[in-house]
């Protein structure tokens, strides 16, 4: 089926329109997203698009979302992009059928088209009841052809529904404690199953003593292994969860080769092997002298996504099917990476989405459903749920990547940089299922299809290199960036990817320059921020956390701000922090104000912001993955510790030039860049001195003070 | 196999099970009680957050053995969607939530706390709840949620 030239890009990719709406159910519409839900609301926000542009109550829509049989194919539901590309498909294709009920009825009933309406499903003439409505159109119409892109939407009338605080249609669920997530599900004759996981990437195993294994459980085993992937399964969870938990003592394996612990700090980084770039022109090569150059380096450790509980997957083959469920971002891609793995048709894999804990990112999701399906693959007719120990979602998930960010610049004769240069040293920010490679237990079956190469997607968005260009007036700007293939353990995709350090460092380097220049960071950026959106957000947060220039530095008290535009695409954020430091920093206040255009939930913005502001002010405080020469050593939350309730700020966060007129930007993780950015601004105001290794810990506060 | 009497959500339950199962696993893989949630298994996280005896306890460490003849609740029997606790119509109200994982035992928690606490102020809300982790970023609109409910309950002059 081919589709209309012009198309938005995922309704071409998916242009059969009943792969978005239907009408099968009387009274009811069913509508399909290939987006899931990970916490961020969006089911909440695709049945707003949809009763919006079909004119029907909410509480019509029986939304699908997230299955390979039922679903369109959106790739991922991340970076920001549910709303801004795949609420847009929906919208249009939404519009289309509603259209060409319309056209029908028309056509059918000899109306005149432009006298026609329809009012929560009927449709109306002139205003007055026809007695027709969808569900009694809708068998007289051929929604399996493609879309056309014709339809116009409904701009011209008064939004009903979009740009509502639609309550959250999946809360009411989570406050009553119903099985919802995946976590919960039960199938008949299920198993649970743990995966005794090869202690480091290339491991062998040499001898496993099933017998030790089986006579210490207290209860019926199987042991699974095929290669290097060995597993424990039975009937009684409680029983395989002990099993699993002593199995290593019974358990040689060879290939143990120690990894570099030291490799836990970035600058490690500096010394590796790379891939270059260099995004835009090289620098010029004009002689400045010293005082007109600015130089600083800023680093982060590995970063873990820490979702509260650790990952689960379910799968059943049976009669050459296999069916998989999981709370991966993507189903599509995840069923096309098992397909590779497995060496199955992907006409013959099923997979589901169910909701789990919120990820952030690639966490380890993926790799707990492909354990339940090569568990799965040994049991037929067996249901199996893998549920993941904390110490494995810790100790195995792709985590986010150290990185390493230079900024340089040449100023000009008012101490406004005239070129600029961020320079970038990062691992892999993707390694997402979807190559076919990259997961987790491919890598101890015999034959597992190659690892997909690192890659560094091109800007914008970019990957590392993400915001790693400032939004900034400057005359001449470039990215230099640094890919470092080989790590010491695995990473991935974790909200906001490289935009984190780059925002940190740019922004970092606009309070020195303003504070080189002698002048307030506020006044300062809004001299060289050329966009009036970008202006406005900055000029907004300064006003409603009452900013005042030239308050005295190195007083313990301390306030910054920080701006992006995430992937300078996305919306605009600016954020004010306020801080106290004495050994340890605490942070007392954070202001946001953000512009993502036409915002179809507002609540559920400001709730997605409220919530990325405090998981960046965690970052920036607390959290760096910790090695050992065995991997990751920080496997539970006293290890790797986050922002907790007595420690979190107070956040007002106000959208501003709500424009309906303008398109939706995605809001998801436009916060977190200018978020620690503006917390080290405030740390660097409230010390009189500037720390540039994340995060920023009570160790680092203490040495910064012993220095100045 | 042992057999343990429990008293669940104020319902009278015989639980066959080892002496060393942990409460969590008798709530969902014995008493089909899905509400309460795995996070940790380290009594780190909270997630897993009941009340033995009105005490808020993590019942990924609560041994069967020391249960016997405990009075039990999990989120199942703080409310229903037709009999809504104060707590969990004010989680509603302030759309306090995002993935909404740990809210079941951050809703044990705040229960607890009211139970003490009628009128808690902010600090002492956040060190009710400093045994959850949320990772969402979720915790203002949790505090101000269970600050609702605590009002509201006391308008009620504690009725629920």
């Amino acid at each position: 089926m081919s589709a209309a030239p012009g198309l938005p890009p995922l309704l071409a990719a998916n242009p059969r329109l009943d792969r978005w709406v239907g009408f099968g159910e009387p009274g009811r519409v069913t509508v399909s997203t290939g987006r899931v839900e990970i916490g961020q609301g969006v089911l909440t926000a695709m049945r707003q698009i949809a009763a919006e542009e079909l004119g029907v109550r909410l509480e019509r829509i029986l939304l699908r979302s997230g299955d390979t049989d039922l679903t369109p194919n959106e790739g991922y539901t991340a970076g920001s992009q549910s709303i801004q590309f795949g609420g847009v498909a929906l919208r249009l294709a939404c519009a289309e059928v509603r259209g060409a009920l319309l056209d029908h009825a028309a056509a059918a009933f000899s109306y005149s088209r432009t006298d026609l309406a329809v009012e929560d499903g009927a449709i109306t003439h002139r205003g007055e009841p026809t007695g027709h409505d969808y569900w009694s159109l809708a068998a007289a119409v051929d929604l399996t052809r493609p879309a056309r892109g014709a339809a116009p939407t409904e701009t011209s009338e008064p939004r009903r529904i979009v740009g509502t605080n639609a309550p959250r249609v999946d809360l009411a669920a989570k406050v009553f404690g119903e099985p919802i997530f995946l976590h919960d599900m039960v199938l008949d004759g299920m198993l649970h199953a743990r995966v005794v996981r090869q202690p480091r990437r290339g491991a062998t195993l040499k001898a496993v003593d099933e017998a030790a294994l089986r006579r210490t459980a207290k209860g019926p085993i199987e042991i699974i292994r095929n290669g290097n992937f060995l597993a424990i399964t039975g009937p009684d969870e409680t029983v395989v969860e002990a099993a699993a938990a002593v199995a290593p003592s019974h358990i040689a394996w060879d290939g143990l080769d120690p990894i570099n612990p030291f490799q836990e700090e970035a600058r490690w980084l500096l010394q590796q092997p790379s891939i270059n770039r260099v995004v835009d022109a090289p620098p010029s090569p004009t002689p400045t002298p010293a005082t007109n150059r600015y130089e600083a380096t800023y680093t982060r450790m590995h970063i873990a996504h820490a979702s509260v509980a650790p990952s689960c997957g379910v799968a059943l083959y049976r009669d050459g099917r296999l069916e998989v469920w999981t709370h991966s971002q993507g189903v599509f891609p995840l069923r096309d990476a098992l397909a590779r793995t497995l060496k199955l048709d992907p006409a013959m894999i099923s997979v589901r989405h169910v909701q789990g804990p919120g990820c952030y990112g690639h966490n380890g999701a993926d790799d707990a459903a492909t354990d339940a399906a090569v568990i799965a693959l040994q049991m037929p007719g067996k249901p199996v749920r893998v549920r993941w120990r904390r110490e494995e979602e810790f100790g195995f998930e792709p985590v986010s990547p150290a990185m390493v960010v230079t900024a340089r610049a040449t100023l000009d004769e008012v101490g406004r940089p005239a070129d600029w240069t961020t320079e970038i040293w990062s691992g892999r920010h993707s390694s997402r299922p979807g190559g076919g490679g990259n997961l987790l237990a491919a890598e101890a079956l015999p034959d597992p299809p190659p690892a997909p190469p690192a890659t560094e997607s091109p800007n914008p968005p970019g990957a590392g290199t993400r915001n790693g260009e400032p939004l900034y007036g400057f005359p001449a700007k470039r990215i230099v960036h640094h890919l470092i293939p080989e790590t010491p353990v695995r990473t991935s995709s974790l909200r906001g990817l490289g935009a984190t350090l780059n925002v940190f460092a740019i922004e970092s380097a606009m309070d020195e320059l303003a504070e080189r220049a002698g002048e307030d960071p506020v006044a300062y950026r809004l001299s060289v921020l050329p966009e009036a959106r970008a202006r406005a957000v900055v000029e907004y947060v300064a006003r409603i956390s009452g900013w005042q220039p030239a308050l005295p530095s190195g007083t313990g008290q301390g306030r910054g701000i920080g701006f992006a535009r995430y992937k300078n695409m996305a919306a605009y954020a600016a954020i004010v922090a306020e801080v106290e430091v004495e050994d340890q920093v605490r942070v007392i206040r954070v202001w946001c104000a953000c512009d993502a255009g036409l915002v179809i939930n507002p609540d559920g913005a400001v709730n997605q912001l409220e919530g990325g502001i405090i998981q960046a002010a965690s970052w920036a405080l607390k959290e760096g993955v910790r090695l050992d020469t065995a991997g990751i050593s920080s496997r539970d939350w006293e290890g790797y510790p986050v922002l907790r309730f007595t420690e979190v700020p107070e956040v007002t966060v106000e959208l501003v030039g709500a424009a309906a007129d303008l398109p939706s930007l995605g809001v998801g993780e436009a916060a977190g860049g200018p978020t620690v950015a503006a917390i080290g601004n405030a740390v660097a105001h409230a010390l009189g001195a500037r720390l540039r290794d994340l995060p920023l810990t009570r160790e680092r506060v203490m040495a910064a003070l012993l220095k100045s | 196999m042992p057999t343990v009497d429990l008293i669940v959500n104020g319902r009278e339950v015989n639980v066959s099970a080892d002496a060393d199962t942990p409460l969590l696993d008798i709530l969902r893989n014995h008493l089909g009680l899905f509400g309460t949630k795995f996070g940790c298994g380290l009594e780190q996280c909270g997630c897993c957050m009941v009340l033995v005896d009105g005490r808020p306890e993590k019942s990924c460490g609560k041994p069967l053995s020391t249960l016997v003849g405990k009075q039990i609740l999990t989120i199942e029997g703080l409310g229903t969607p037709e009999r809504p606790h104060r707590l969990q119509q004010a989680f509603l109200d302030e759309q306090a939530g995002q993935c909404g994982y740990c809210l079941s035992g951050i809703l044990i928690s705040a229960k607890a706390l009211l139970d003490r606490n009628p009128a808690p102020s902010r600090r002492e809300i956040a060190e009710a709840l400093d045994d959850n982790i949320c990772r969402c970023g979720s915790h203002n609109r949790i505090l101000r949620a269970v600050a609702r409910a605590a009002e509201h309950m006391r308008e009620e002059g504690g009725a629920r």
